[in-house]
């Protein structure tokens, strides 16, 4: 038979435990961190600063730099600039709210309405990332070309009157104009919109639906109260995720663009790699990253989705 | 109004077949004028159906070689990213330490950063240090910025599974090395492989970054883009419908594979 | 009852305790299971009975104290080191393994090459042999609790460790999973110590159950003692129902103390009583349902002499099938609860009717009235 003896007291001090507690694996986290952290401290964190340090010298390529705290740098960037910062944001804005627009149907339908086809689609939603964008952004010039069938059923539905009336078009082009640019960010991040979102719309109980409707909502209040809320994550992280390369992005303005839809990114690209301003190329980058996570938190805040990192 | 209410019933997948039209368009304008003969310097304009540049997919100065660097590139950058990223992540969900959350921070970071920032600084530092820009400057970049990827898909793979599988497995005297071999690792292998093929993508995709360091070195994308400027040879299209073919192949047999696995299965049941 | 002269097999607790921070999961406890016993940890969520067990297995580590396997002190040695099994909670089967490799998992762990005879053997004793190559998704609830049985026991260990192992099954399966068990039990004479919430499973299976509390072992014993003789308010209510009943000391009559409540008298043994008893203090004066008889008031001289009785009032009663439960309200405790085997039923009790309560002394048991009354009561609801 078992036995309870009475709980003993806590051990006293003259029989003190006969080894100290193990601890396995003490230092097997730190190990395990050691190397990736590293890597990204090098090579992510440590250039940040450098960079910090480069937007606040003076000096000429040929003479060399020195940090003088020349703070005057910003103000001329952002004074010289501001056009582009602007545009960058609206562009990246517009993209955004068009994948947002787009991509929310074709991931609904793939959740819950593909069926048997829905392996198919979610193919053919990435397959296109395995041709290089640049071929795929360059396709655009072919499609928006002059005088091609694109522009002509605008041409002829007169969309184009209005859009070049609001500025977005100019004359009967729509190559060289902000439509392009904006056409091309659309395109380029709509994956990065639709796979978030499929993966939130995704794990909604397909039975909410029917309880949804069980209880007096019509199919559109079904969405606007039941399964929008619940995809709130996917929307929060596509946005994010389309909204932050997009405002950094210079390949589609360059491309698609003119000199008038000129984006930061192409500044930056610019002044670095050509005119070798390196301290204005600098505090250029610095403000947009300062612009961008400034805004991705208060979005984040905003949308109460904290725990999204 | 029958129509209307057809209309109304099918919405959702009548846009979304919209937006999958949308997305696959340019690569069927890429397919097609893979088979033009164009006049000029530039594929932009259909011109005359013709099989050449199939027949002759290296037949442009550079473009097979960048391919190749390419392919190096993105091979050697997703081992590095995978390793480390996998360690990471392994060590986020099954440890607890200290400065978790400035360690999460740092992981989050590069992919909530513009790439053209990321670049602009790496350069920044490469120039600093007076580095020869070239092979070595672009993989230290790649594995960079795959890094976070890589965890993050991992950590969502590792988070999803018991942890009781693991002391399960300690149970019947599997010590810590054949626990992680026997146990840990093939459970995780779905997420690290996700993350694998990720950062393959990213890193042989990869442009924006490549372009501040990579000094005279051409990738592929770097290739496309000189091209872009000098004139557009038909071969780009090529390869870029093969690589488009290649992906579906691959998927779809793999898949086919799978299907028939189960269905093997279920019969022999 | 012995101490520590033990067998070779035992398990041996000796002021084992275990604190997360300031959180102390469980308190100092000394134990010993005896070799072949079939054991249970009864208690609520939380009470330590699944910490205790994970560190039985290795798994948790002890924050003071010992655990012997038979005369081998294990504190030191890690799972993978200890000849104890595992039955999981919800399992824990290899997802990526087929049943055969899953039961053959500590065979090949601890280097035996052929291991295709004793895993047949394994999967005939719980009867999944046809099952060998599929993988655990493809089996049902019930067969998953079989592999998870199978492949702790293939490795012959010293000790089986059950983690509510039948806690993710329906009621049906878990009543035929219990006798099934049972059955492995007596068939492999292998010590199981069984960890449950559902003091049903722990009654029918175990020899010995430890119901457990905040940490502490409440009472110790053979499910009959515990059931007929609770030494706490907690394990009154938390095994069964109970009546309890605040009295006071009043006499002492040979073996049996004479006890005051409301307006009448109660006696109890003494024997049967854990609580001090002196003339004037309070005692928790405690019955089972089942134990008491009901009586009409209008028959009330029918009863015989020596039985303890109440009165009181049917506020409701509710037929079951094999028996009738009543709540009577009386002055001495507000919701007496009877259950009557539906033999003879005196249509006369029916709500409203006046009754008089009456029972054995030698059914009654009395427990310290410094307890919460109530322990034990919602705790397993709340699961």
């Amino acid at each position: 038979m078992a036995t309870l003896t009475e709980a003993p007291p806590p051990l006293s001090p003259t029989a003190p435990a006969h080894k100290p507690p193990r601890r396995r694996g003490r230092w097997t986290p730190y190990w395990l961190l050691l190397p990736g952290l590293l890597w990204l401290c090098v090579f992510f964190a440590l250039p940040m600063i450098y960079q910090a340090s480069t937007s606040v010298q003076t000096g000429s390529l040929e003479e060399g730099y020195k940090v003088t705290w020349h703070l005057a740098t910003y103000w001329d960037a952002l004074s010289e600039y501001w056009p582009q910062f602007l545009r960058s944001v609206l562009y990246a804005a517009a993209a955004t709210i068009l994948c947002l627009v787009l991509g929310y149907p074709l991931a609904y339908l793939i959740a819950f309405r593909a069926g048997r086809w829905r392996n198919l689609i979610m193919i053919l939603v990435i397959a296109p990332f395995f041709t290089s964008f640049l071929i795929r952004t360059l396709a655009w010039k072919t499609i928006l070309a002059d005088g091609g069938p694109v522009v002509g059923a605008l041409n002829t539905l007169h969309v184009l009157d209005v859009t070049s009336w609001l500025g977005w078009t100019a004359g009967d082009r729509v190559l060289a104009t902000p439509l392009a640019v904006v056409c091309g960010l659309t395109y380029n991040f709509l994956p990065f919109m639709i796979l978030p979102l499929y993966t939130s719309l995704e794990r909604i109980d397909g039975r909410l639906h029917e309880a949804a409707g069980d209880l007096y909502a019509r199919p559109v209040t079904t969405f606007r109260k039941v399964t929008f809320p619940l995809s709130m994550p996917g929307v929060v992280s596509g946005t994010l995720l389309t909204f932050i390369p997009a405002a950094g992005d210079y390949v589609n303005a360059e491309l698609l663009g003119s000199t008038d839809t000129r984006m930061i990114g192409n500044v930056i690209q610019t002044q670095f790699l050509r005119v070798l301003d390196y301290p204005t190329a600098a505090a250029l980058s610095f403000i947009l990253m300062a612009a961008i996570l400034f805004m991705v938190t208060l979005y984040i805040r905003r949308s109460g989705t904290e725990d999204l990192v | 109004m029958p129509f209307v209410n057809w209309l109304k019933r099918h919405f959702v997948v009548i846009a979304g077949l919209l937006t999958l039209a949308y997305l696959l368009l340019p690569n069927i304008v890429v397919t097609v004028f893979s088979f033009n003969k164009p006049k000029g310097r530039f594929n932009y304009q259909w011109q005359q159906f013709s099989t050449d540049a199939w027949q002759d997919p290296c037949g442009v100065a550079g473009l097979c070689g960048s391919l190749s660097l390419s392919l190096q590139i993105a091979v050697w950058a997703t081992l590095g990213a995978t390793a480390l990223g996998t360690m990471i992540a392994f060590a986020l969900v099954r440890y607890r330490f200290r400065a978790r959350g400035a360690v999460n921070s740092l992981i989050f970071l590069p992919m909530a950063m513009p790439e053209v920032v990321m670049a602009a600084s790496l350069l920044t530092l490469f120039l600093n240090l007076g580095a020869q820009l070239g092979f070595w400057t672009i993989l230290i970049a790649h594995i960079m910025f795959c890094l976070s990827f890589v965890v993050t898909a991992v950590k969502a793979r590792v988070m999803s599974m018991d942890p009781r599988l693991e002391q399960a497995a300690q149970d019947l005297y599997a010590g810590p090395a054949q626990t992680f071999l026997r146990v840990t690792l093939p459970i995780a292998a779905p997420g690290i492989a996700a993350g694998a093929l990720l950062a393959f993508a990213l890193s042989f995709d990869d442009f924006i970054i490549t372009n501040f360091n990579a000094g005279s070195t051409v990738t592929f994308p770097m290739f496309v883009w000189g091209s872009a400027q000098r004139g557009t040879p038909v071969q780009i299209n090529v390869i870029g419908t093969a690589m488009f073919l290649v992906a579906v192949l691959f998927v779809l047999t793999s898949m086919v594979i799978s299907n028939r696995r189960n269905r093997q299965k279920a019969s022999s049941v | 009852m012995k101490t520590t002269n033990s067998g070779s097999g035992d398990v041996r607790l000796t002021g084992i305790s275990k604190t997360y921070g300031s959180f102390t999961a469980v308190q100092p406890l000394d134990l010993t299971v005896p070799q072949g016993s079939f054991f249970a940890l009864l208690g609520a969520s939380g009470c330590g009975k699944t910490t205790t067990l994970r560190m039985i297995a290795g798994l948790e580590e002890p924050s003071s104290g010992t655990v012997h396997l038979g005369d081998q002190d294990v504190t030191a040695l890690p799972p993978y080191k200890r000849p104890v099994n595992t039955v999981f909670q919800s399992y824990a089967l290899f997802p990526h393994l087929d049943i055969f490799e899953n039961v053959a998992f500590g065979l090949r762990r601890r280097g035996i090459k052929s291991v295709k005879k004793q895993v047949e053997e394994m999967l005939e004793l719980v009867q999944l042999g046809e099952q060998a190559r599929k993988k655990p998704h493809q089996l049902s609830g019930g067969q998953q609790q079989r592999v998870a049985v199978a492949r702790a026991l293939i490795n012959k260990p010293g000790v089986l460790l059950l983690d509510e192992p039948l806690g993710a099954l329906d009621l049906k399966l878990r009543r035929q999973m219990q006798l099934e068990l049972k059955r492995i039990q007596t068939e492999v004479g292998i010590t199981f110590v069984h960890v449950t919430h559902d003091q049903e499973e722990a009654m029918t299976m175990a020899d010995t159950v430890a119901v457990m509390n905040a940490g502490r072992v409440e009472q110790l014993g053979s499910p009959t003692d515990l059931y007929e003789n609770p030494k706490t308010t907690f394990v009154a209510n938390f095994l069964g129902t109970s009546n309890l009943i605040e009295a006071e000391v009043d006499t002492k009559n040979g073996d049996d103390i004479v006890l005051k409540a409301g307006g009448g008298k109660l006696v109890l043994p003494e024997s049967r009583c854990s609580a001090p008893t002196t003339t004037g203090g309070k005692v928790l004066v405690g019955i089972r349902p089942e134990k008491i008889s009901l009586t009409h008031a209008d028959d009330a001289g029918e009863i015989p002499e020596g039985r303890n009785r109440i009165t009181g009032r049917i506020a409701n009663s509710s037929f079951i099938g094999v028996s009738t439960q009543y709540v009577i309200d009386s002055t001495v405790c507000p919701e007496f609860e009877v259950y009557a085997q539906n033999v003879d039923r005196d249509a006369r009790l029916a709500p409203g009717a006046e009754v008089v309560l009456h029972w054995s002394p030698a059914h009654t048991f009395g427990l310290d009235a410094a307890q919460d009354i109530d322990a034990g009561i919602q705790e397993e609801a709340a699961l």
